[in-house]
């Protein structure tokens, strides 16, 4: 069909799986750290939209609308390239985790939100009605049923996290799972078999991730 | 006692509670009735201050329930309610959902509490299901969950808002036979229900409303048996 | 005062870039419904049989777009096949579209209840007259917030080919931003493009949604 003139060097290439796991670990850091700074700022962007402030509102609105109508390559432009013009120059890095972390937040308060209309006021009138007050019934009622409805949205959050850390090597990081097979690339040009390899990891990632969401689900939700 | 004067209460522009006073006596049992959006069930929510009302005033033995110190969590401790959706905590199990108050809210030791639990759930015949998810229940189990739940606080009173209107009308009786072991228990209750013949049964004294208001009240006898106003009695014809 | 090397040409070079990534959408999506529509009604009604495609189809969704560019890039040389990097842009977003359709799809699907499938068969309906008039109607409009959604990922992930050397409008913006060195200005220029292309689409969406409401 094809004329293949192509030989597939792998032994050679495996010879980077070492460093490319190293950098599938910082892959992985990234991705945790701007899920973590995501939920945190995600649950304040809840707070102020539900605040009487018209500002805290309108800072919300906008955060969670930017976030989610530019794509998430544009948002770590701005912040790579944007921010020099305040003078301010931040690593790639950096841009990359404050990127990622500005997207996480913004889907998930949506989430967050979507989830809290999921739970009948009547659960929080119950439990009123039993003496808790407004914060225990937060506590004991309300978030851990919340915990259990944006727990698979999370999981899938966590996910793409992982995937747009790929990004960074646009900005120029080269010491995460993409940016260390583009260095192996570029000094090769054993394209196929470097990518490749970097997609099968990718994978594994994603794949222990929903592996490791199910079985803290089971234990965690037992109803 | 629980002294309900002048009560009026809206939603937005519409007024449903339109000056109700009622009085409930200690080991009492008062039963509402009246047909939907005669504002009986907004009257229970307002007896523990779920909601707030606009003019007149409720007092629970002699607390002001609306008055700006009124500690509400405090005078929920002594005020059961079962609603109609029964609302049972899908997060806990059945034992975990009648400890979790006595716990939290009494702060009483995981050991009493739990003993008291069971206690409770035994006595509305659910003390085989005490490590099931409330999921698995049917309505009916789950509304004497919610009594059992309501109970385990000690309260001195009990609000039932339509406690069987959800149910299938096989499951009915099991929550009515709960309910009437507690009347002859001794405890003060308000029923907002459309049950008539249990209403008539139970009772002491049983209130119609219409339109917002009391619209005659007396001895179950003489509302359900021999009603003197015209309304009452159509509508007493209309759900018998 | 406030003085810029922006000019309006270089305004015409982001704008033709918003076309390409509005064609790139486009072709994208049309790609990814044809095949997400016919995979997505197989894995609804045969489940067991397509389970292997449908760990096919996660592979698209666990691995970045980047490095399926990237990799179909390198094995459309490795094969010699004579692509345009547009054509490798449409097919490869093409396919990543069509991973999350069969999911939104087959979804649709099942959401249509057995009692009115059940309905349908006892009025005397066959099976393929069953799924034409009754199933895929209404897995249509169940399917179809998901599907809208999709397009809007669909065309923030374009902003990606650039890697590939596709012009787009992120990249058109990168150039002038190398040229003019205003990079906050053209960036967000280029963002309020994107917000407003996202915003019309949603909104002809949801026209779309409302017109059929008023039918139900």
């Amino acid at each position: 069909m094809f004329g293949i003139d192509y030989s597939f060097r792998w032994r050679s290439a495996l010879r980077a799986l070492p460093d490319m796991l190293s950098g599938a670990w910082v892959t992985f850091e990234t991705a945790a750290l701007s899920m973590i700074f995501g939920v945190i700022i995600a649950l304040l962007l809840m707070v102020m939209r539900q605040m009487n402030n018209p500002l805290a509102r309108g800072f919300a609105s906008t955060w969670i609308s930017i976030a989610r109508n530019t794509p998430s390559l544009f948002q770590i432009y701005i912040l790579y390239f944007g921010l020099g013009s305040f003078g301010l120059h931040v690593s790639s890095w950096f841009a990359l985790l404050a990127g990622i972390t500005f997207n996480n937040a913004g889907y998930l308060a949506e989430n967050f939100r979507g989830g809290l209309k999921a739970i009948p006021d009547t659960q929080m009138r119950a439990a009123r009605s039993l003496g808790m007050n407004a914060f225990q019934a937060y506590r004991l009622i309300v978030v851990p049923q919340l915990l259990r409805i944006v727990f698979y949205p999370l999981t899938n959050q966590m996910v793409w996290a992982v995937l747009m850390t790929s990004l960074g090597v646009i900005v120029g990081l080269n010491d995460d799972l993409t940016g260390v097979t583009q260095s192996y690339n570029v000094k090769t040009f054993r394209t196929f078999e470097y990518f490749a390899i970097a997609a099968v990891l990718y994978y594994l990632i994603a794949k222990a991730i929903v592996l490791a969401a199910r079985l803290l689900g089971w234990r965690l939700f037992r109803y | 006692m629980i002294e309900i004067e002048n009560v009026h209460k809206s939603f937005g522009d519409l007024e449903v509670v339109k000056g109700v006073s009622l009085t409930v006596n200690k080991g009492e049992v008062v039963s509402i009735i009246g047909g939907s959006g005669s504002g009986k069930s907004t009257l229970l929510m307002c007896i523990n201050g779920l909601e707030p009302i606009q003019q007149g005033s409720i007092r629970v033995d002699g607390t002001e329930v609306h008055a700006r110190g009124t500690d509400l969590n405090r005078l929920r401790q002594k005020i059961g309610i079962v609603f109609q959706q029964w609302n049972a905590f899908p997060h806990l199990t059945v034992l975990e959902n009648v400890m979790l108050a006595p716990c939290k809210v009494l702060g009483k030791s995981k050991a009493e509490a739990e003993a008291m639990a069971v206690r409770q759930l035994e006595s509305v015949g659910l003390g085989d299901k005490l490590k099931v998810f409330p999921g698995k229940l049917s309505g009916g189990q789950q509304q004497r969950m919610a009594i059992a739940r309501a109970l385990a606080m000690s309260p001195d009173y009990m609000l039932f808002d339509e406690a069987t209107s959800a149910l299938d009308p096989q499951l009915v009786g099991e929550v009515l036979d709960t309910m009437r072991m507690l009347a002859e228990d001794g405890m003060t209750m308000v029923l907002v229900t459309h049950e008539i013949p249990f209403a008539r049964e139970v009772s002491d004294r049983v209130a119609f409303f219409r339109d917002g208001v009391v619209h005659e009240i007396g001895t179950p006898d003489q509302v359900i048996g021999n009603p003197q106003k015209p309304e009452t009695a159509a509508f007493l014809k209309s759900v018998i | 005062m406030f003085s810029t090397g922006f000019t309006l040409n270089d305004l015409r070079f982001m704008l033709e870039g918003a076309w390409v990534t509005l064609l790139l959408t486009f072709w994208a999506i049309l790609l990814g419904t044809l095949v997400g529509v016919i995979c997505g009604v197989l894995r609804a009604l045969l489940p067991r049989a397509t389970i292997p495609l449908a760990w096919l189809l996660d592979v698209f969704r666990s691995v970045p777009l980047l490095i399926q560019f990237v990799l179909f890039n390198s094995l459309k040389s490795i094969v010699g096949l004579n692509w345009s990097a547009f054509t490798v842009g449409c097919v490869v977003l093409g396919v990543y579209a069509a991973a999350y359709c069969t999911e939104i799809v087959r979804s649709g699907v099942l959401a249509v209840p057995l009692s009115l499938r059940r309905a349908s068969r006892s009025l005397g309906l066959s099976y393929w007259q069953d799924l034409r008039h009754v199933v895929l109607p209404i897995a249509t409009r169940v399917s179809f917030p998901g599907w809208l959604n999709l397009v809007l990922s669909v065309m923030k992930d374009t902003a990606l080919v650039m890697w590939i050397g596709i012009v787009e409008l992120l990249r058109a913006s990168q150039t002038i931003v190398t040229r003019i060195q205003e990079p906050l200005l053209v960036l967000c220029i280029a963002g309020l493009i994107y917000y407003l292309m996202s915003w019309v689409v949603s909104r002809l969406g949801v026209q779309l949604e409302k017109r059929w409401q008023q039918n139900d």
